[in-house]
């Protein structure tokens, strides 16, 4: 029915066609990620899905076992919405604490930014998907130290 | 309006005890409503308790604390009677503060 020449429209219309669209989908996208996370939120270290990639994007250093921090986690957890994780360290000049629950979707729980002052030890209750192990991250004199439990979740908490 | 945060905070000679209690949904985005459609993420994500206008804990969290969170921790300091702000600020920009008193 139609000419040939009208399957084909000029290039230009085309092109600011596609420029309008992408402009349009530019913005769209632009305000669906616009909401700026909370001040001094580390949005990059929350949306890591592995253990090494999260302490990377959290300290940018590794970390070295410690027995100088305790982590006290319940062995079983009948219900994986409330899990009660508490880690204190004595190790000296304490400035960050970071919990980390590498079986859940995205590994990183919460960190904490300790100031001078504020003791070392934090108490806090976290979701856990499945059994799996929690890493308590102690940041101390500018280094990093961890430690690690197994928590069973007997039925999992992703529901909160 | 009730306030959506209940501090504690015990002061015992040279330190104060916190613990706080906020309530929030804290939705992961990774659960599924009754008619199976995704609860999207609503959480809070930071936490700041400021004693004499300093800073003495600042809480990062992400989607897997649990609703209605729980917080415990002391600091250096602290007198019967000092204000003791908390302010959370959650994924979705809402926000709430509240300044309690030392006891």
């Amino acid at each position: 029915m139609h000419p040939r020449a009208d399957h084909h429209p000029p290039a230009i219309h085309t092109r600011r066609a596609a420029t309008r669209l992408l402009a349009l989908l530019g913005v769209a996208g632009f305000v669906g990620t616009a909401r700026a996370a909370a001040p001094g939120w580390p949005e990059e270290a929350f949306k890591q899905t592995s253990e090494a990639d999260a302490i990377k994007a959290l300290y940018g250093k590794s970390a070295a076992t410690s027995d100088k921090i305790t982590l006290e986690v319940p062995e079983i957890a009948e219900n994986g919405a409330v899990v009660p994780v508490s880690v204190s360290s004595s190790l000296a000049d304490v400035t960050a604490i970071s919990i980390l629950v590498p079986g859940n979707p995205l590994t990183l729980a919460a960190s904490y930014t300790l100031p001078a002052g504020t003791l070392p030890s934090i108490g806090c209750r976290l979701k856990m998907a499945k059994t799996s192990n929690v890493i308590a991250l102690v940041e101390a004199g500018g280094k990093l130290y961890s430690t690690s439990k197994e928590v069973k979740v007997t039925l999992g908490g992703c529901g909160g | 309006m009730a306030s959506s945060i209940r501090v504690r905070a015990q002061a015992n000679g040279k330190t104060t005890e916190v613990q706080a209690l906020i309530q929030h949904p804290m939705d992961s985005g990774f659960v599924k409503d009754s008619s199976g459609k995704l609860i999207p993420p609503h959480h809070i994500e930071t936490v700041r308790f400021e004693h004499a206008g300093k800073l003495v804990l600042m809480a990062n969290w992400g989607p897997a604390v649990s609703k209605d969170p729980y917080i415990k921790f002391a600091f250096e300091g602290g007198a019967k009677g000092d204000p003791l702000v908390v302010t959370w600020v959650d994924n979705l920009g809402k926000t709430d503060t509240l300044t309690a008193k030392i006891g």
